[in-house]
């Protein structure tokens, strides 16, 4: 492929939307709420959205006969490139909210840079999408504040959450092959810039949440090398189920 | 209120609905006909929401992209329906916590249908096609109902409910065009749909119980066997259309009547299911109850932070 490394950066971008919608997809239908119900599906819609708009540019790329579908759900677990965050389980309500909102604050400084990327594909989907992030963004944040400054119980859950996935923010910042080589040809974002006020934005809504910051500098990446915690593999089973059981079909 | 003035606010509603007008929140109206709006409103909300769990169970597991935003765009409009005919109903003075516990506890119903599983993708399918199908059928007339919010609310489900039923036929048409596995997949949803879908209608004229006083408030404008009727008339081309079967050795066009005959409904499945005992009720009350009771703390939480911050609000103002 002569664009190698621009694939590779694309599905970078792609692979979390696409692991994210799908653990939001899980949630349709046992919500807390009938409102938050509808805010997950809806976040789903958009991330998976913006996926197609990716992956449709990707295969567009790779030239060959390879269709979004081919690149969503028939890659080996050892090909998905999504950071390990994204991936982690809907264990409660407290973690699906604190992994939204733990992403949703890098999404959102992310598109804003690849709205300025020299690739005019890339920096159309990032304007389209920075809207929907934007709303996905004061959705988490909302509650983190309702869960943090809520009950005793919702600010020990939200907390403990907090904590647990804290390991996974620092890969959000961590680089790749394809991403420097992108950087470096003005159409990648460079994700090292965006850390420290990443970390200061995120501190500031837990700090107004009630919350203790983590202190823990011990940190886990790996997913975008495509070494995922034993989580992924189960999502992938589900996801590509249909690809799988009836290969070469139109739905 | 004396006997005579409650008769006379009787008779004087009675000609308003005659003359089709909306009844509105605020007017009076006779206890039996909000008793009755609030069964049948919440009903059709519970169904909403019950409606989502078949066809969530096959989100995860679409099989494209396209196919898998399509359903959770689905979804959650029933899920807005729901959120819509909650707040329709508690212009009738309940409140929406009292309906989820009539749901939870098995006091209220919801629509049978929901209690058979979705085994395959083709039930995605079946589901928009026939089931939406026949909901449109139920529904299209109440967007003229009495009550002005049920009403209303009705115009807009019916809208979204059609681009389901579309989206679902589609989904068959694929399939029966697809392989041979597909379109024996589509054959058996048919198969497995078609029955679940004709007794949605309800029971026939003679044992339905509600249908008389339905139909002078305008909750109800054609006969369960009329709407079934309409139902079949309009599927058994659609099937016919894309090469399919409908499961019904009795199923044969009358020339005489311009309408379909069919075979006879297996009415004692129809009250298993809705006593209680098909397939997925127990699955499908203890996913609500489960979501329920696993989201309490979660509701604690929104209510005590609005308090809270309401408070500061306050001190601020003094």
């Amino acid at each position: 492929m002569k664009n190698q490394n621009l694939y590779n950066y694309i599905l970078g971008i792609a692979d979390n939307s696409l692991i994210l919608g799908q653990r939001m997809g899980e949630l349709t239908g046992h919500g807390p709420s009938l409102e938050t119900d509808i805010a997950c599906t809806n976040i789903s819609l958009d991330l998976f959205g913006q996926v197609r708009s990716y992956y449709q540019y990707a295969a567009k790329i790779a030239g060959d006969k390879r269709t979004e579908d081919d690149i969503a759900m028939l890659r080996k677990e050892r090909e998905y490139v999504n950071v390990l965050l994204v991936e982690q389980p809907n264990t409660d309500f407290a973690y699906t909210i604190a992994r939204q909102f733990l992403f949703d604050v890098y999404h959102f400084m992310f598109l804003t840079e690849l709205q300025k990327s020299r690739d005019v594909t890339l920096s159309a989907i990032a304007t389209k999408s920075i809207k929907e992030v934007s709303y996905h963004q004061r959705f988490s944040s909302d509650w983190i504040k309702r869960l943090g400054d809520g009950t005793e119980k919702s600010k020990s859950k939200i907390q403990n959450a907090i904590d647990s996935l804290w390991t996974y923010t620092d890969e959000l910042f961590h680089q790749v092959e394809a991403d420097k080589v992108m950087v470096g040809e003005n159409i990648g974002v460079d994700v090292t810039q965006l850390k420290d006020n990443y970390y200061q934005r995120v501190n500031a809504i837990l700090t107004e949440a009630m919350l203790e910051v983590p202190e823990s500098k011990w940190f886990q990446k790996g997913g975008k090398e495509g070494v995922h915690t034993e989580h992924l593999g189960y999502l992938l089973s589900d996801l590509q189920y249909m690809q799988r059981a009836y290969p070469n079909m139109d739905w | 209120m004396s006997e005579e003035q409650i008769k006379n606010l009787e008779t004087q509603f009675e000609a308003r609905i005659a003359r089709d007008e909306k009844i509105e929140p605020k007017d009076w109206m006779p206890e039996k006909y909000r008793k009755t709006h609030i069964r049948q409103m919440s009903q059709h909300a519970h169904s909403e929401i019950i409606g989502m769990l078949p066809e969530g169970n096959w989100i995860t597991r679409a099989p494209s992209l396209r196919r898998k935003v399509a359903l959770l765009a689905k979804v959650q409009d029933e899920a807005g329906h729901g959120l819509y005919l909650y707040s329709a109903c508690e212009t009738l003075g309940i409140s929406r916590n009292e309906l989820y516990d009539q749901l939870h506890t098995g006091k209220a119903k919801y629509s049978s249908i929901f209690n058979y599983p979705t085994v395959t993708w083709a039930d995605m399918g079946a589901i928009g096609w026939l089931v939406d199908g026949a909901a449109i059928i139920n529904q299209v007339p109440l967007c003229n109902t009495s009550y002005g919010p049920y009403a209303r609310a009705m115009v807009r489900v019916c809208k979204e409910e059609s681009f389901h039923q579309r989206q679902g036929y589609e989904i068959m048409i694929k399939l029966a065009n697809g392989t041979p596995e597909q379109k024996e997949m589509a054959q058996d949803a048919l198969n497995r749909w078609w029955w679940p879908s004709l007794m949605m209608l309800g029971p026939t004229d003679d044992k339905s119980v509600h249908t008389e006083q339905s139909m002078k408030w305008k909750l109800k404008r054609k006969s369960n066997d009329d709407l079934r009727q309409q139902f079949i008339d309009q599927t058994v081309p659609q099937a016919d259309l894309i090469g399919l079967t409908i499961p019904d050795p009795d199923l044969k066009w009358n020339e005489e009547t311009g309408h379909y005959d069919f075979g006879e409904i297996n009415w004692d499945e129809f009250w298993q299911v809705v006593k209680g005992h098909g397939p997925m009720n127990k699955e499908r009350m203890k996913a609500r109850v489960g979501a329920w009771e696993r989201g309490e703390w979660v509701r604690d939480a929104a209510v005590a932070y609005a308090d809270k911050k309401q408070n500061r609000k306050e001190k601020q103002a003094v």
